[in-house]
């Protein structure tokens, strides 16, 4: 925000990269875009409210089935309503949105760690009616996403087009779709956190009784903050089905909700800049390692035996996040603007802030 | 009738193995203030020992290692953890996220697809006390967790180690001005936890469950729900949402036949849904101290 001209010309490189680079790179940083939209929800509840919250594979998952369900088609065994693709992925954010709102007696006024232990009912309710709810996910080989289509133009590989001699297929068509909706995603997120509500969340956080003093409904605000963060997680939801044209309800575990925690700290609690880079780091580094395990020492290739890049970045990333909480704990955020560790007020010990 | 008090039985049985799992964790909670989602991981750990020394150590042999790693493992948490650390603490209970994911991964990398046997020795027999059929394994379980836990608060209650504890939990900056040494407290709570899990490991993974497999941390997972929803600072709630898990996820899975409208494999989501029922009523859990803030 305070640097405009240097921010934009970091997205320049991005819209020309579906010219010179292939699928692998194009879908890895799809990826890389809907985690990213999910860890600013994320860091808006966790960082900059203080809540954490271990459930939000949940919400992808609400976002991701909500907009098979509303596009989809009935066939076979599972239904859909065969709303248009827009109105889908609108309604399917608006969904998740009302999850976390329905969850909200629970986020308003259950604290800290408290919250993330009964978010984790989220997970496991949620991954029972995923496998059950065999009609609308399909079940455990989940059900084919159908494309996203706007005004006629249809982002996957139905029709031909060739921009500048490179041809354009779905995932060049979804990188701008993408894009745009991260861009969209940061810049209300640093609205939010710029404004009244990011300051009377940060208040929330690191002063819930001065908070509650000064006015600022404390409930609510978590309450809100966590809905807010669900339709984060919806919309990241939407774009990774989009992506990966296949929605399977096992994706939508526990090790998904700990992906996402471990982005945000990785990448900073409570910075929106800082949660883009997390949610880079840890979605690119097991398809760096599957891709290059041939030439890296110590990785096997996927499916050989010895430590599979999968598991590999499992090491690498909750390392990160151990050694990011010890030592850098404004994490890859503060590292790139040159703040130091110590300055900032949340890295001292708050006693007030844990329930006794 | 007889299916009832089966159920029962076995409920408190597998209560009781949540409490010993729960009561780690409120332990370390209480002296430290950190909640530790590594502590699956830490009785996966233990599991995993037990399983791959009893061929040559005998049972008891390979679960006193098993134990000890685990305390060790523990122990060692809370230096890297806590003695470095300068973050706040929930900050830190995300770093044993990190060591949850790392630990989770190496484990069942190692376990792979297969399912081993920690070598108990009561295996599948089963005992019948008046038209009641019990697995031995049950009854051994009840048996260790109630020596366990009765000798826990016994040393809690009467020991200066339990008194320093306790005065930790209460006021840690004065408790280190009179003299207790807080790094002392805050590391054996770590070991004692770790030794309980792995302990809780031997029954958690024997008769009717076929054995240690990748999944066994998830199982481990519900002792999260038991200890938040007997409120995360009190052992007595421990013990009460121990078994209250234990008991739910033994009915709903005993008559999940006539709850099947509800899908399948209930009984391994029902304590999730009693944990959300109880915070609703009582954020803090039902034995937590309540937030309460003087301003």
């Amino acid at each position: 925000m305070s640097r405009p001209p240097l921010t934009a010309l970091l997205w320049l490189p991005l819209l020309i990269l579906p010219f010179y680079v292939d699928m692998f790179w194009l879908q890895a940083g799809l990826f890389v875009m809907a985690a990213a939209i999910g860890a600013i929800g994320l860091n808006l509840l966790t960082g900059s409210t203080g809540q954490l919250s271990m459930g939000h594979a949940f919400f992808l998952a609400v976002g991701a089935y909500g907009y098979v369900y509303f596009a989809g088609e009935t066939s076979g065994h599972v239904t859909g309503l065969g709303l248009p693709a827009p109105v889908a992925a609108v309604l399917a954010v608006a969904l998740s949105g009302l999850a976390g709102w329905a969850f909200s007696p629970i986020a308003g006024r259950v604290s800290g760690v408290y919250l993330a232990i009964a978010s984790l009912a989220l997970i496991f309710l949620g991954q029972h009616v995923l496998f059950n709810l065999e009609s609308v996910t399909g079940g455990y080989n989940g059900r084919a996403v159908p494309p996203m289509k706007l005004f006629g133009f249809a982002f996957d590989d139905s029709s031909e087009l060739i921009v500048a001699g490179v041809p354009f297929g779905g995932l060049e068509r979804l990188w701008y779709l993408g894009i745009a909706l991260l861009l969209a995603a940061m810049l209300f997120a640093r609205g939010v956190l710029g404004a009244r509500p990011g300051r009377a969340m940060n208040l929330v956080r690191d002063q819930r009784i001065a908070a509650a003093a000064l006015g600022v409904p404390v409930g609510k605000v978590r309450a809100k903050a966590f809905t807010l963060s669900s339709m984060y997680a919806g919309l990241a939801g939407v774009l990774l089905a989009l992506t990966f044209q296949r929605a399977v309800p096992d994706y939508f575990g526990m090790l998904l909700a700990l992906d996402y925690l471990a982005m945000i700290v990785i990448g900073g609690l409570g910075s929106v800049g800082g949660a883009v880079a997390g949610a880079a780091f840890v979605t690119l580094l097991p398809q760096l390692l599957a891709r290059y395990s041939g030439d890296l020492p110590l990785v096997a290739a996927p499916g050989a035996d010895g430590i599979s890049p999968a598991v590999a970045a499992r090491y690498l990333y909750g390392a990160a996040v151990v050694a990011v909480v010890l030592f850098l704990p404004t994490g890859l955020s503060g590292l790139l603007s040159g703040r130091l560790p110590g300055l900032r007020r949340s890295a001292t010990p708050m006693k007030e802030e844990s329930p006794q | 009738m007889t299916r009832l008090l089966e159920l029962l039985i076995n409920g408190v049985s597998l209560g009781a193995v949540y409490a010993l799992i729960a009561l780690g964790f409120v332990v370390i909670f209480r002296a430290t203030e950190v909640v530790n989602f590594a502590h699956a991981s830490l009785l996966l750990l233990g599991g995993y020992v037990t399983a791959v020394l009893h061929d040559d150590l005998g049972f008891l042999g390979a679960l006193a290692v098993g134990v000890a790693a685990a305390a060790l493992c523990g122990a060692f948490l809370e230096f890297v953890l806590l003695r470095r650390a300068k973050a706040r603490r929930d900050v830190v209970a995300i770093a044993t996220v990190g060591i949850d994911i790392v630990l989770t991964a190496e484990l069942t990398r190692r376990i792979g697809t297969g399912v081993l046997s920690l070598g108990d020795p009561w295996h599948n027999s089963v005992v019948h006390i008046g038209g009641v059929t019990i697995a031995q394994t049950r009854i051994a379980a009840l048996l260790t967790a109630a020596v366990l836990i009765g000798a826990f608060l016994a040393a809690f209650k009467y020991t200066s180690w339990g008194v320093s504890m306790r005065a930790v939990a209460e006021d840690s900056e004065t408790a280190a001005l009179m003299g207790i040494r807080l790094g002392r407290v805050s590391m054996s709570a770590w070991c004692v936890a770790g030794a309980l899990a792995a302990v809780a490991a031997v029954f958690i993974t024997a008769f009717p469950t076929p054995g240690l497999d990748r999944t066994t941390s998830v199982a481990a997972l519900k002792a999260f729900p038991a200890a938040i929803l007997g409120g995360l600072d009190s052992t007595t709630g421990a013990l009460v949402g121990g078994l209250l898990i234990g008991l739910t996820e033994s009915l709903v899975g005993g008559y999940q036949d006539d709850l099947s409208f509800l899908g399948r494999g209930l009984g391994d989501v029902a304590p999730y849904a009693v944990m959300v029922a109880v915070l609703l009523l009582r954020p803090a859990g039902l034995f937590g101290t309540r937030e309460v803030s003087r301003v």
